[in-house]
Formats: C-alpha cells, structure tokens, sequence
C-alpha cells in the first residue's frame, strides 16, 4: 500500500475511537485486576453480558444503550459484590485465589457465555440508537458516530472514575489497597469491604462497557472472547492500577492496530500491536503509567 | 402437523443426550411400543461461535424426525436423534463421536455444521467404516478421500475453479466491463478457498487484483482495512467472511461510502434473518453467496411446508427465525440417510454408500446426486442480490423478490442491479 497522509490521518483517527472501547472495555478490569490483583478473565463476558441486558431493556423501554447502560449499572455493581463475595468465600480468605481463583473465573465466563445462549439463545443482538448509521466528515476525516459517541462514553466514565478514586475517602482507600491491605486494617478500615466495593464498581464498568459495545457492533454470546487478550494487555501496558494509563494503552492499541491494518493488511495487526506491548514491556516493566518497584 | 412446544423440544434434547427411551416415548406415543428405534447420532454446536447455525440445523433435524415418525418410523422403527453439544470446539468432536459409536452404540451418524467440526470427526468414523453424511463442509474429504463420506454441500467438487464463478459470471454482464478486483478474507478454511478461487478465476479472465489481503477472526474494526479497499479503487470487491465480520465490513462499508460496480462474493451472515433485520437497506445490491431463497425457481416439492413448520419452532427456540440458510439443507441431508435406508432396506454401512454413489435423492431442496468424492456431483453455488430492501422488516423474506437469484442461469429470477453504494 503506498502512503497517502488521508490513510495514515484516518487510521489514527478510527485507532483512537477504537481506543475508545478499547479503554471501556479494559477500565473495569484496571480496578479487579490492576489494583485489587483479582485475575478476573470473566470480565469481557461480563461486558456482554451487560450488552445483552442493554439490549432487552432498551428495546423494551425504548431508550438508548447508553443511557441504559448507566441506569442498570447498579444492578451490575451488586451482582459484582455477589461474585466477590463468593471468590472471597471460597477462594481469597483460603489464600487460594491465584490459581484455584483463576479457575473460578473461568468458570464464571463459561457458565455466563452458556447462560446467555439459554437465555438469549445464539443469535446476535443488536439495538441501534438513531445516530448509528450518521458519519460526520472533517475533510478527509471520517468519524463514524457508532464509535466516536461509546468512544466519549467511555472517556466519561472513567473520568468519573478517576475523580471518584482521587476526591473521595472511599475512592482513596480502594488506592490504598492496592497498595497495602493490612495498613489499610491499622487504620481501622475493613480491606476485604474496601475490596467488595472497588469489584462491584469494576463490573458496573463492564456493564457500561457492555452499552459502548452494542452501540459499536452487534453482540452474541462469544463475543467477549476476542477482548480477552487485548484488555489484559491494556491493563498490563497501562501500568495495571493506573487509570489514564490504561486510557493511553488502550488509545495506543486502537491506533497500532488501525494503522497497521491500513497499510501493511490486518493480519499483521494484533502481532504488531502485542509486539508492541513487548516492547513497551522491555524498556518500562511497570507499564506506560505503572509506577517502578 | 405435529407442532413441537418448547418444553419437547427440551425432551428431545434431554432424550437424546440421555438416550433415554422412556422420554421419546412421551414425545412419540404413537411409536412408544418400540423397543428398538433407529439410533442417529450427531454432534452439533449448540453453543459458542457456530451455535447459531447449529442450532437451527438442529430444530430442522428434530422437524425431519417427527415427520418420519408421524409416518410410522424408518423400517418400521422409530428414529431418535443422540446429539451432543460440541461448544463450536473442534476438540471435543472426536470424543463425542467415540461415545456415540462405542458407547451409545449408534446405527448411523451424521455431522455437525460446517468444515472445521466435521474434519475432526473423520477419523474417528473412518475407523469404524461408518457412511457419513455431512451438512456445508468444504473440501473435507480432499485429504480424507473416504469414501463413505457424503457432503450435503453446493460447491461441489472444485471448489476453486467453480465457487467465484458466478459472481464473475454476472459482473461479466455489467457495462463497463470491469477489469479489477480486490479480494478480502478472514483466516479460516473456507474462506481462504473461496479467495482462492475469486483470485484464480479473477487473472484468468485477465482482471487486475489491486488488493488481496486476509484478516485475522478477532478483528473488532473493519474501517482501516475497507479504507485500504477503497483507496485500491476496485471496480469488484470480493469479501469471503465470517459472521459477525460480515457486520463490521458491511457497516464500514456504508460509513465510508463505498461504491463497487459489484461488491459481495462469499459472506457468510448476509444470509441469516439477524443480520437482515440489523442492515436493512445497507444490503441493497450487494450480491453474495448463498444456497437457497424463496424465489419461484427454488420452490421445490416440500420446501415450503417444511419452512412453516421451522418458523413456528424457530420463534420459539430462538434461532434464526426464517430459516433460508441451512435449516432447508439440514432436513435434506437426513432425508438423504432415510432414502437411502428405505431403499437398503437395512442397516448396512457399505450398501448404505453404495447406495448413496449411485442413486438420486428427491429432497425438499431438489434432486441431489454425489460424485466420486461424495460432493454434489454438480455445483449449485448460488449468487444472489438484495433488491429493494427499504428497512429491516422481515416479512419481505418470506416472499420471492428480496433476495433474487441471479446465478446459475437455471434457477436465475432476476436481473442484476449496480453499483453497489447507491440507494435503492
């Protein structure tokens, strides 16, 4: 492919609104796994999971999968505070959780990915809001509303996020046990508390997620698999507790993969864009964001 | 009309993965006197990537069953269907059809959809030299060469000099000639062939390919690479992709305003009701694959009853609810076993393939006769074309008109409509 500077523009362009899921979809599991240390590989089936309840309750209350995704967060939260519950029942207070916690999770996204397939059955799903099919152009720029609206969704609620963990008590103590649970308890704050909470606000991210996804493509049971390894690697690219770490990881993956796919062909994308994460790995182990040991 | 509620439908499948009589009973009480019913067994992907498909194949194959039944059985026997659930994973197939053979003891097998379940399946059913009729592989038996193997397919034998005929064929016909390509395929064997073929035919007709690229499944986004495709400035653009890509290439499409002389090829999701319903006009001339629509050409004997009774079950299952993609060709390859028994007129694996080799089978689908090999002995590749699709109302596809046959010339209804990217 020769180089034309409309290519390389709108590669970047559509890379950063990529990005944009990208950072929706890896936020969440920036709060379990980067600062509660919770390898919970059943966060992108949770996302589909919120998607498909997205989907029902916006078509029965006609509204749109956004403004869906932000009223059934809640509900997402406590059933986070479930899932924790149990890993930290069976799992976290045995000292088990590394590999025998891993293998729950596993668990949970095959049961999800099946309970969707009874509940829902295979088929895809879709719900699209009125502005999904609208490309605004900017010269030779293309931004395509289906994923610059998630994209800006997306930035939002982590924006809240971070200003919820930097300005509140609570925000701060879930920073604090990522750092040290038992100094935490000295100052006569319950860590496994602080832990149930900061995982119920991870699977609400999903749910929120889960709304950015369906306004971007159709979902069906399986489609959280092919997130799986991007948002792990955004977490770990990122510096895995930080949230603007996590934004320029996943805003760096978006556009490595889109220009990449413009010009040398998509194949060559995810190894480019994992290769990246390699390098990015060799010169700062912490991550873009992490702070060194 | 035996209407099958959703709670039977259970009972099959719970009968059928128990292989327990005592519920087939309860679903066929006029065959419950049977002690010995002819046992069919399969392993279908009823959940993961290929569910949605399997599943529908599944609701045609337990349609086909009734029907049998209400008739009194095969042989004078029942027939129950032993099926189980292969989570769309290559891997678990050849054990499913180990316990099917030597545990469950089995009379017949059939496969599970598509290329990449069925290749798993194949030694362990050459090993027990059972005759295998098989639902949409693609070129399986070229490394096989079993003999005993028969693909309810319409490729047919040569894949790569006949499958992208017939969109060559018709954009042949377009004015101006036109005279380049570009090819785009996900990384999966049926799609590499089809690229294969579009690619071989395309330089033999002396066309330029100004761009022939493959794509990993795990693409999220589509605009880069359709932007690539459209800064090539093909006149043809031939897709071979994979549900849910075929979404994501066919949404950038639109986004980005692309236009073709023709655009379509070998996608796979264009076909299901879910995908019309979500594109609605964005399919308008897109001219793609496909192996069956309800035009006046392919109204054979007994199709269209047999698509009211899949609607009715479909609704209710929650699988694709017009069933114009595989169920008609799931319901024919067991009409294709029970033919085939009724003329042995027994359970006998080798004049059950002699059987096939030979005969012609009268399906709801049209006569079907196998090669050599065990494809169709003569191709049937359809290339059809959205017609005037103003929204994603499905009822439209339930009658002649929306999705027009353009090739081949025998079962044509239509004439082809370009550019694609303009408004119907």
């Amino acid at each position: 492919m020769e180089f034309d500077l409309s290519l390389l523009l709108n590669g970047i362009v559509s890379g950063l609104l990529l990005g944009g899921l990208y950072a929706a979809a890896a936020s969440g599991l920036a709060v379990s796994f980067g600062m509660l240390d919770i390898v919970n590989i059943a966060h992108p089936a949770l996302m589909v999971t919120g998607a498909f309840t997205v989907v029902v309750l916006g078509t029965w209350l006609g509204l749109d999968p956004l403004v869906v995704a932000v009223l059934q967060a809640p509900l997402f939260y406590v059933f986070g505070i479930g899932i924790y519950n149990a890993y930290h029942h069976f799992f976290e207070k045995r000292g088990d959780e590394a590999l025998q916690g891993l293998a729950f999770f596993f668990g949970v996204m095959f049961i999800i990915e099946v309970g969707l397939v009874m509940a829902f059955g295979p088929e895809q799903r879709f719900l699209d809001p009125s502005y999904a099919y609208t490309t605004w152009r900017i010269g030779d720029i293309d931004l395509p509303l289906r994923m610059l609206v998630p994209g800006l969704f997306a930035m939002a609620c982590i924006g809240g996020l971070f200003l919820y963990l930097h300005r509140s008590f609570t925000g701060l103590a879930i920073a604090a046990v990522a750092q040290d649970a038992e100094a935490l308890r000295l100052m006569a704050i319950d860590p496994v508390r602080i832990k149930r909470l900061a995982f119920g606000i991870s699977i609400a991210l999903a749910s929120m997620a889960g709304g950015a996804l369906v306004v971007v493509q159709p979902v069906e049971p399986s489609s959280g698999q092919v997130f799986i390894g991007r948002v792990f690697a955004i977490c770990i690219m990122g510096g895995m507790a930080s949230l603007p770490g996590c934004i320029m990881a996943a805003l760096l993956f978006g556009v490595v993969e889109n220009v990449t796919a413009t010009f040398f062909g998509p194949s060559w994308s995810p190894a480019v864009a994992f290769g990246w994460l390699l390098l990015v790995l060799a010169f700062r182990p912490q991550g873009l964001f992490g702070k060194a040991a | 009309m035996q209407n099958i509620s959703r709670r039977d439908f259970g009972r099959l499948a719970l009968a059928s993965a128990v292989a327990g009589a005592g519920v087939s009973a309860g679903v066929f009480p006029a065959l419950a006197q049977s002690a010995n019913p002819i046992r069919i067994g399969f392993s279908m992907s009823l959940s993961g990537g290929l569910a949605g498909n399997g599943r529908a194949a599944l609701a045609a194959q337990q349609i086909w069953a009734s029907d049998v039944n209400a008739k009194g059985g095969l042989l004078g026997r029942p027939v129950q269907l032993v099926f189980y659930d292969d989570q769309t994973s290559g891997g678990q197939v050849p054990a499913i059809y180990t316990k099917l053979l030597d545990v469950d003891k089995v009379d017949l097998v059939t496969s599970p959809y598509a290329t990449a379940m069925i290749a798993p399946a194949m030694p362990v059913v050459m090993q027990r030299q059972m005759c295998f009729v098989t639902i949409l592989g693609a070129g399986v038996n070229t490394t096989f060469k079993y003999d005993r193997h028969f693909n309810m397919n319409v490729v047919g034998d040569n894949m790569k000099e006949t499958f992208a005929k017939g969109f060559l064929d018709i954009a042949g016909t377009l004015e101006p000639k036109p005279r380049s390509i570009a090819i785009l395929a996900v990384d999966n064997d049926f799609a590499q062939r089809a690229a294969e073929s579009a690619r071989f035919l395309a330089r033999q007709r002396g066309m330029r390919v100004v761009y022939d690229r493959s794509y990993p499944p795990s693409t999220v986004d589509f605009t880069p690479t359709m932007r690539a495709v459209q800064a090539a400035r093909p006149d043809l653009i031939y897709i071979a992709s994979y549900p849910p890509d075929s979404n994501g290439i066919l949404r950038a499409a639109s986004e980005l305003r692309i236009s073709a002389q023709m655009f379509g090829g070998g996608m796979v999701g264009p076909q299901l009701a879910a995908f019309q319903a979500q594109l609605g006009p964005i399919l308008n001339n897109l001219v793609n694959w496909d192996i069956f629509s309800v035009e006046p050409t392919m109204n054979f004997p007994g199709v269209a009853e047999f698509l009211t009774k899949y609607r009715e079950v479909a609704a209710k299952e929650q699988t694709d609810v017009l069933g114009n993609y595989i169920p008609p060709y799931a319901y024919a390859q067991m009409q294709v076993v029970e033919q085939a028994v009724k003329r042995v007129g027994k359970i006998d694996q080798a004049a059950l393939a002699a059987d096939m080799h030979s005969q012609v089978f009268d399906t709801i689908i049209g006569p079907v006769t196998f090669s050599s090999t065990g494809e169709w002995a003569h191709e049937r590749n359809l290339l059809v074309q959205f017609q005037g699709i103003t929204d994603g109302d499905l009822e439209r596809y339930k009658r002649p008109g929306a999705k027009v046959i353009l090739y081949p010339p025998n079962l044509k209804s239509g004439t082809p409509r370009a550019p694609y990217g303009t408004p119907a």
